[in-house]
C-alpha cells in the first residue's frame, strides 16, 4: 500500500478541494465490506445447490456451511440495504448522482471507451468521471438495486409476492441475482484494477482529497 | 462434467443425495460458523481479526432472532402463496433429506396413530383411518428448500387449523410442536399463526395418491408460506405449547421462522 503515503507536496498544497465528501468514502467502505460478506456467504449458499456444473472453494466461502452462510447473509444484508438506502437518498438528495453521473451519451462513451484502449484517457480532473465511469457506477447502482430486490423476493417469496412477480418467478429470481452477483464481482475486478492503476483516486476515497 | 440428470433445472440429484450427506448432523459443525479459511481472506482485508468466531456467533445468532422477529411482523396471515395449474407440477418430485430414501421411516400405518398433546381439550390419539374421514382439500403450491431450489407440488389433506379447532387447541399458544418417526428424531416448532394458516395442511395425499414413503407416509404437515424444512414428514405427534422447544435444523442454525 506504499501508494498511499502521501509526499510532502501533496501535504503542502493543502487546503485542497475535496474530491470525494466523507458521506461518500464512508458509505463506500461500509458497501464494499457488506458486498464481501454478501459474496462470500452467497458463494456458500449457492454451493448447497448449484445452479450450474461447478462449485466454489470452499475456502472462498463464509459460514462453514449452508446453514452459517445464510447466517452471515441474512445479517450482513441489513448493513447492504441501510448502507445502500442511505447512500441512494443522499445522492439523490444532494444532486450529486445528476451532477456526476449525468449525462451519459453513447457517444461519449464511445468515445472514452476508445480512449481508454489507446491510453489516452486521463484522470487530470477526478472531480469529473468520465463517461466510461459514468456508465460503469450507474450501472452497478442499478445492478445493485435488483440484486436486493431480487434477494429480497426469496426471502419472502410470500409475503412479497410482487417482487418475485416482478421478476417472473421464484426460480427466475435466483437465476438474476445469480448473475447480478456475477456482474458485482466482474465490477469488483476492473474496478479494484483501475484504482491501484490510478492510486491517487484511491487516496480521494480514503482521506478525501 | 460428465452426463448429469436434473430433477429440476438446476438441481443435479446427486448434488441433492451429497448434499444430504454434507449437511449431515456433526457436532462440530456449528463451531465452525464463523470460522474456515474464508476468515483468513476477510482478516487479510481488514488486517486484524475482526471475527473472532464465539463473539461473530453469538451476532450472529442475534441477528437470526431479529430477523424471526421482522419476519413475524411481515408476515400477513391472510397472504396466500401463489398456486399453480397441474401441468406446473415438478416430475418426479425430489425427495431430500439428511439420509438416504433407504433409510426414510418405514410407518406402517394400520399401527400408526397421531398424538396430540398439550394445550388441547381432547387429547384422544388419532389413527389413519379416523383422519382419512377429514374433510380434505388439494393444493397446488411451490416448495422451496433452504437449499435454495424449488419445487412445485400437489398436496392434499386436512386444513391444520380445522383440526386444531376440532381437538380444542388453545390457539392463543405460541406453538404447534411436531415430532417425527425420522432417525435422530426429527422436530420442528411452528408459530401458531402459520399454524392457523388457510394454506397450512396435515397432508395423507401427494399427487392424489396416498402419501408415498419418500414424501412423509402417513402424515406430513405441508406449510407453503415456510421453508422445506419447516414441513416435516412421518409426524408422528403434534403439541400445543407455549414453550419454544427447537427443532432439528432450528437448533443447529437455520432460522427459526424460515418464513416465506
Ligand atoms: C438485501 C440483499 C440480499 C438479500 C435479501 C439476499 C437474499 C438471498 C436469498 C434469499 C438467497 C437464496 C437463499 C437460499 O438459497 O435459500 C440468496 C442467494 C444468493 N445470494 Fe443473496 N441476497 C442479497 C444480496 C446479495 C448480494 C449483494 C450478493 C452478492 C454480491 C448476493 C449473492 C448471493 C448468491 C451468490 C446466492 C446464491 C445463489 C443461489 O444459489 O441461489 N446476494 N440471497
Amino acid at each position: 500500500m506504499s501508494s498511499l503515503t502521501v509526499t510532502d507536496e501533496q501535504v503542502s498544497a493543502a487546503p485542497a478541494k475535496v474530491i470525494q465528501p466523507a458521506w461518500v468514502r464512508i458509505m463506500h467502505w461500509v458497501n464494499a465490506l457488506a458486498m464481501i460478506l454478501m459474496i462470500l456467504s452467497g458463494w456458500q449458499i449457492y454451493n448447497a445447490s448449484p445452479l450450474f456444473g461447478f462449485s466454489f472453494p470452499r475456502e472462498y466461502t463464509l459460514g462453514g456451511w449452508l446453514g452459517g452462510g445464510l447466517l452471515w447473509h441474512f445479517a450482513a444484508m441489513w448493513l447492504l440495504m441501510i448502507n445502500g438506502l442511505a447512500y441512494l437518498v443522499t445522492g439523490f438528495a444532494t444532486g450529486r448522482f445528476r451532477k456526476k453521473l449525468l449525462p451519459i451519451t453513447p457517444s461519449g462513451v464511445l468515445h472514452d471507451v476508445r480512449a481508454a484502449l489507446t491510453f489516452k484517457l486521463g484522470h487530470d480532473d477526478l472531480t469529473v468521471y468520465n463517461y466510461v465511469q459514468r456508465l460503469l457506477y450507474a450501472g452497478i447502482i442499478v445492478v445493485g438495486v435488483l440484486i436486493v430486490l431480487t434477494g429480497l423476493g426469496m426471502w419472502k417469496p410470500v409475503q412479497l409476492y410482487y417482487l418475485v412477480a416482478l421478476f417472473g418467478d421464484y426460480p427466475t429470481a435466483r437465476y438474476i441475482h445469480f448473475f447480478c452477483m456475477v456482474a458485482i464481482c466482474a465490477f469488483l475486478v476492473v474496478h479494484v484494477l483501475l484504482a491501484l492503476l490510478v492510486p491517487k483516486s484511491l487516496r480521494a476515497m480514503i482521506i478525501g482529497r | 462434467m460428465a452426463k448429469r440428470s436434473f430433477l429440476i433445472p438446476g438441481v443435479d440429484k446427486r448434488l441433492l443425495i451429497k448434499d444430504s450427506i454434507k449437511t449431515m448432523p456433526d457436532v462440530s459443525r456449528r463451531r465452525f460458523i464463523a470460522g474456515g479459511a474464508s476468515l483468513g481472506a476477510l482478516t487479510l482485508l481488514t488486517g486484524c481479526d475482526v471475527i473472532d468466531s464465539s463473539s461473530a456467533e453469538e451476532m450472529l445468532k442475534q441477528v437470526s432472532k431479529f430477523n424471526d422477529a421482522v419476519q413475524a411482523f411481515i408476515f400477513n396471515p391472510d397472504a396466500l402463496a401463489p398456486t399453480f395449474p397441474e401441468s406446473a407440477i415438478t416430475k418426479p418430485f425430489p425427495f431430500n433429506a439428511y439420509y438416504d430414501l433407504d433409510d426414510a421411516p418405514d410407518v406402517a400405518g394400520a399401527d400408526w396413530k397421531l398424538e396430540v398433546r398439550g394445550l388441547v381439550d381432547n387429547k384422544k390419539s388419532w389413527t389413519l383411518d379416523e383422519l382419512y374421514k377429514l374433510p380434505q382439500v388439494t393444493q397446488i403450491t411451490r416448495h422451496i428448500c433452504v437449499e435454495g431450489w424449488s419445487a412445485i407440488g400437489s398436496w392434499t389433506g386436512t386444513p391444520l387449523r380445522d383440526f386444531l379447532k376440532l381437538i380444542g387447541a388453545d390457539t392463543r399458544a405460541k406453538y404447534v410442536w411436531f415430532q417425527c418417526a425420522d432417525k435422530d428424531g426429527y422436530n420442528s416448532p411452528l408459530d401458531m399463526r402459520s399454524a392457523l394458516h388457510p394454506q397450512t395442511q396435515m397432508t395423507f395425499k401427494y399427487a392424489n395418491e396416498i402419501l408415498p414413503r419418500a414424501y412423509g407416509f402417513p402424515m406430513k404437515i405441508r406449510v407453503p408460506t415456510k421453508l422445506g424444512f419447516k414441513n416435516p414428514k412421518y409426524v408422528v405427534s403434534m403439541e400445543v405449547t407455549n414453550d419454544y422447544k427447537g427443532g432439528y435444523w432450528e437448533d443447529q442454525g437455520y432460522n427459526s421462522f424460515s418464513g416465506s
